[in-house]
């Protein structure tokens, strides 16, 4: 019966280290190309979260087109701040990054209580989401079961095409050498916006399937962004792999530590990371 | 609508507004009341349904006052559990505003903060829903017209261990009141030969309840007591719940009426049947006083809205508060209003006949057994046992005996 | 880096340290003025001189230093609740308490602090951040000593000098707080101004340059980072003290970045930046956050904006610029 409960623990950790890599995955690659410190990055997932909802609570539409639609809106969102605003502090000092990015936060955080309240939106999930789903002999929360598979099929797409396709290589290319990127004739400039779109896109992703565990209200953006860098500066800037190390780290050790240790709480994960920077101040998948 | 339209409409209303002010006649006195609630952040749904019943009651009672007698509400945001602010928003209204009167108190923490600061400043202090016992021990100028968790987890950790439980489990939210529920329950049900075999403590801002449920299931209690600050934390709590595959289980669930609380009911799916809590309110319930309130209140703010106990206790709040403005004709002195306080009552309550115990100036009121049934088609608290003119029970079982 | 922090330098030029500017005295005749003029705002005023201090050791880090750090707050918190334990265990005299939680943050921002500075950019940031958040964590868990989110209850400290009490009024606090701000803006004007700070204002702008002059660039560095932290440790123990209460606030991250967005609003690197911005963010927030907090993110986020795309420099430079620009007029 341990064994079970192990098993169980170890799976919400799991699921739950999955939502956050969705989120964090783009926050990393924008991170080390762009070599921006972006705390406002959390507004993509609060928007997906929101978009999701609304679509669906609002105006019927079923969860999985909500979800892709939610992915959609908040990708030319993405593009269109990173022309826009993101684009001008290219080069500035962190100082000025941080700050702009934290009032992109507040900007954010008003007007979804202006427009939906300072409620957490509740998202209704498919009837087939809910309860409980036997896999050999553990009964397991379907709607968790479903997150790990959805969001596998995510990253497998994604690492796909970081590694196999043309926009891939040269998104590689221009985070090893930016320099000699644009020298060699890719346009930085289109694809920094097309990256930050696709990245603010899976973070739009992440915050829908991420609704229960990771409530939809408007304290999202400063609440969770402490979550969605620490998966990033401990996996390693620029990084794909790294990101997902950490975040199912994270997520596991954070959920076992609720089982095992109540009275603990949160404190091991940042004693964790804490340490984890200190030993590898460039992430933990860091070239030697 | 022209621009001189307008401006001479303002003009006019200008005009009537300084004619109206000089008919009052001339020993008016008004009544400043600061009101201190949660109307932002995650747990405005709460503040929210303390402010519609304040609303609900100037409107239907605000007239029944003495000639040129007014009272006037200052309200101030505490945005949550935060103490250090509901302390400073309190200085404030006393220093800036001259407040006569404090109100609000939602939080036990925000209102031990602010009972502090009353008995310095000798200023009534009407806490309404912060369910603490030790916040009435703090000032001799605080009185609670809410509920305490030793009122519902006493009774109930009784009731638990007289219908054939023998081991339970205790799950709270990591505060004040949360921590009163667990030493209430388990004394109640130790005392009458139940055993409790573990506790957990959950962090009150958790959102993800799955690895403590976790927990408790591997324990294998017969009963889970269980206790959060309800709104959306008590669906969160709920859905944990079914994920996990515990509802219907063979472990029963057992808590005060905030796990069910009534507004979120239509968002918990299924998972709450059953469920038994204890609550001194349920807008189910069908004495006429609460026939009567339900239907002004759905009046006001539409048929999908439900008043709580978190409503009815600021609607008590309110009636205390203005009987002792009327009984002293708007001259408030601090001593005379907690005199007058010590002998309140109000029979007409919608959650059924309630007093102030003169001692420690807490509620005492029935408390009513509940399950969580379908009712036409929707889930609701459903009655099925009353404990009359229950006091609060930490005050003698803990207190009296020390 | 250098172009923001030479407009930075030049927006502020250092005050001969030997004389005294007659705009340097108003400050304080302001807060003097304000007592008389604005009667029951004391506990306002009160907050807004502990946020001065609090800003000011933000100013010797990032405006002088050149540290960037998202989690200032944990050493404010660390000297809150220092003062707050030591006042329920019994130790209630407020100077002896002060000077105690000033040394107690000292020594943690000699720990973390020895341990951060060793990594630069986003490593730094992320420790920073990272130790702000697991000493919020610690105090909300250490429930039995700290209250968690209740709250330390039962704070209480005794008369200032054994004669003025902290009364709800506070009138003590204000003076007190005050008098605390004054000795400790002297003092960290003969800092700035020593060769040590002008050693860290080299090490800001070229560490490899002051590092071939043999200048101890880890050492300098830590010894800014313990002695700011020792301030907002100070800071954190007159919070404690003007208010009688400590919350888990005093830890979180939101404090650590509202007081960056004071320090950066009033100007970094000049000592005065703090004396504008906490003021006027805090004067501010009084009139616009009271009943609904959501206007008063939209303000807060778009003053922000405003300051990051339009002046770097914050209201300090921007005043200097007005000011010259008045001068070269008139000269003509």
């Amino acid at each position: 019966m341990i064994g079970s409960s192990i098993v169980a623990i170890l799976f919400f950790g799991v699921a739950y280290g999955m939502i956050l890599y969705l989120i964090s995955v783009g926050l990393s690659v924008t991170m080390g190309l762009m070599g921006f410190v972006n705390l406002a990055h959390g507004v993509f997932a609060m928007a997906g979260g929101y978009a999701t909802v609304s679509l669906m609570n609002t105006m019927g539409v079923p969860f999985f087109p909500s979800l892709a639609l939610a992915c959609i809106i908040v990708t030319g969102m993405g593009f269109v701040l990173e022309r826009t605003l993101y684009s001008r502090l290219y080069g500035a000092t962190e100082l000025r990054q941080v700050l702009f990015s934290i009032a992109l936060c507040l900007v954010a955080m008003a007007i979804v209580r202006i427009v939906w309240g300072p409620l957490a939106q509740p998202i209704q999930l498919p009837e087939y989401l809910t309860g409980q789903t036997d896999i050999l002999g553990q009964a397991l929360p379907t709607y968790r079961l479903f997150l790990v598979a959805f969001a596998a099929i995510v990253i497998g797409g994604l690492w796909l095409t970081f590694e196999r396709t043309l926009f891939g290589a040269r998104i590689r290319a221009a985070v090893d050498d930016r320099a000699m990127a644009q020298a060699v004739g890719i346009n930085t400039k289109r694809l920094f916006a097309a990256t930050f779109g696709l990245g603010t896109g899976l973070a739009a992703l992440g915050g829908g399937l991420g609704a229960d565990i990771l409530a939809i209200a408007p304290a999202y953006p400063l609440q969770h962004i402490v979550l969605f860098l620490i998966v990033v500066a401990v996996g390693g800037l620029g990084s794909i792999k790294g990101p997902f190390i950490a975040a199912l780290a994270i997520g596991v050790s954070d959920t076992a530590c609720k089982y095992f240790f109540p009275e603990v709480g949160s404190v091991f994960v940042f004693a964790l990371v804490f340490l984890l920077l200190l030993w590898r101040p460039n992430g933990i998948m860091e070239r030697r | 609508m022209p621009a001189g339209g307008g401006l001479r409409a303002l003009a006019t209303a200008a005009v009537l507004g300084t004619a109206a002010l000089m008919t009052v006649p001339a020993q008016a006195e008004t009544v400043m009341v600061g009101v201190i609630l949660t109307y932002s952040g995650r747990d405005a749904a709460l503040g929210d349904q303390i402010d519609k019943a304040i609303r609900l009651f100037q409107k239907l009672h605000g007239h029944e006052l003495p000639d040129g007698v007014k009272v006037e509400l200052i309200r101030r945001d505490d945005t949550g559990p935060n103490p250090d602010v509901a302390k400073r928003l309190a200085q404030e209204l006393i220093l800036r505003e001259k407040v006569d009167i404090l109100t609000g108190g939602q939080w036990t923490p925000n209102a031990m903060a602010v009972a502090a600061l009353s008995k310095e400043a000798k200023i009534p202090f009407v806490t309404m829903t912060a369910g603490g016992s030790k916040v009435t021990l703090q000032s001799p100028y605080v009185v609670r017209t809410g509920w305490t968790l030793w009122q519902s987890s006493y009774p109930l950790g009784q009731w638990a261990a007289k219908n054939g439980f023998k081991r339970a489990y205790t799950a709270v939210s990591d505060f004040a009141p949360g921590h009163d529920g667990e030493e209430a329950f388990t004394k109640g049900f130790s005392e009458n030969g139940g055993e409790v075999i573990g506790s957990v403590r959950i962090p009150l801002k958790t959102t993800d309840y799955l690895p403590f449920l976790q927990k408790v299931k591997d324990a294998k209690p017969e009963v889970l007591y269980h206790f959060n600050p309800g709104g959306p934390q008590a669906t969160a709590f709920m859905k944990a719940l079914a994920d996990i595959g515990l509802t219907n289980s063979d472990i029963k669930i057992i808590g005060p009426g905030d796990i069910t609380s009534d507004d979120e009911l239509p968002n918990m799916g299924k998972a709450p049947l059953g469920v038994i809590t204890m609550l001194q309110y349920s807008p189910a319930a069908t004495r006429q006083a609460n026939k009567d309130f339900v239907a002004a209140w759905k009046k006001e703010y539409g048929a999908d809205s439900v008043p709580t106990f978190f409503a009815v206790a600021g609607w008590d709040g309110m009636r205390a508060i203005y009987d002792a403005v009327a009984a002293q004709k708007g001259k408030i002195d601090a001593d005379r209003t907690m005199e007058f306080f010590k002998t309140w009552a109000n029979p007409g309550s919608p959650r059924g006949p309630v007093r102030l115990d003169p001692v420690h100036r807490d509620i005492v009121q029935h408390m009513y057994l509940r399950r969580v049934e379908e009712v036409e088609g929707k889930l609701a608290n459903v009655e099925v046992e009353t404990l009359p003119q229950i006091g609060d029970p930490w005050k003698t079982v803990v207190l009296g005996k020390q | 880096m250098s172009h923001q922090s030479a407009t930075l330098a030049a927006a502020t030029r250092p005050a001969d340290p030997t004389k005294l500017r007659a705009l340097e005295v108003l400050p304080w005749v302001a807060a003097l003025t304000f007592y008389f003029v604005a009667p029951g705002y004391e506990p306002l005023a009160t907050q807004v001189f502990v946020m001065i201090l609090f800003a000011l050791s933000l100013d010797l880090l990032v405006g002088f230093a050149g540290i960037v750090t998202l989690g200032h707050a944990a050493l404010f918190g660390t000297g809150a609740y220092a003062a707050g334990l030591l006042s329920v265990n019994g130790i209630t005299d407020p100077i002896v308490t002060a000077v105690l939680a000033t040394l107690a943050a000292a020594a943690v921002g000699l720990v973390t602090g020895a341990l951060m500075l060793r990594t630069k950019g986003l490593a730094l940031l992320m420790l920073s951040l990272a130790a702000c958040f697991l000493l919020y964590e610690v105090a909300n868990q250490a429930t039995p000593w700290t209250g968690g989110d209740d709250g330390l209850q039962g704070v209480t400290f005794s008369p200032l000098f054994g004669i003025f009490p902290f009364d709800f009024r506070g009138q003590t606090a204000f003076f007190y707080s005050l008098g605390v701000l004054f000795l400790a803006f002297l003092a960290m004007r003969r800092l700035v101004n020593s060769p040590f700070g002008w050693s860290l204002r080299g090490i800001r702008e070229n560490d490899g340059r002051m590092r071939a002059l043999g200048c101890p660039i880890y050492l300098r560095r830590l010894t800014a980072y313990v002695l700011a932290s020792a301030i907002a440790g100070l800071a954190g123990a007159l919070q404690a003290q003007t208010t009688q209460f400590v919350a888990l606030h005093v830890l979180s991250f939101q404090l650590s970045g509202d007081i960056l967005i004071m320090l950066i609003l009033g100007g970094a690197g000049g000592l005065y930046g703090a004396f504008i911005g906490v003021p006027v963010y805090m004067l501010a927030q009084d009139l616009l956050a009271k009943q609904d907090p959501a206007n008063w993110y939209l303000w807060q986020g778009a003053m922000l904006l405003a300051i990051t795309f339009f002046a770097p420099g914050g209201l300090t430079a921007l005043a200097q610029q007005a000011l010259s620009a008045i001068k070269g007029k008139l000269r003509r």
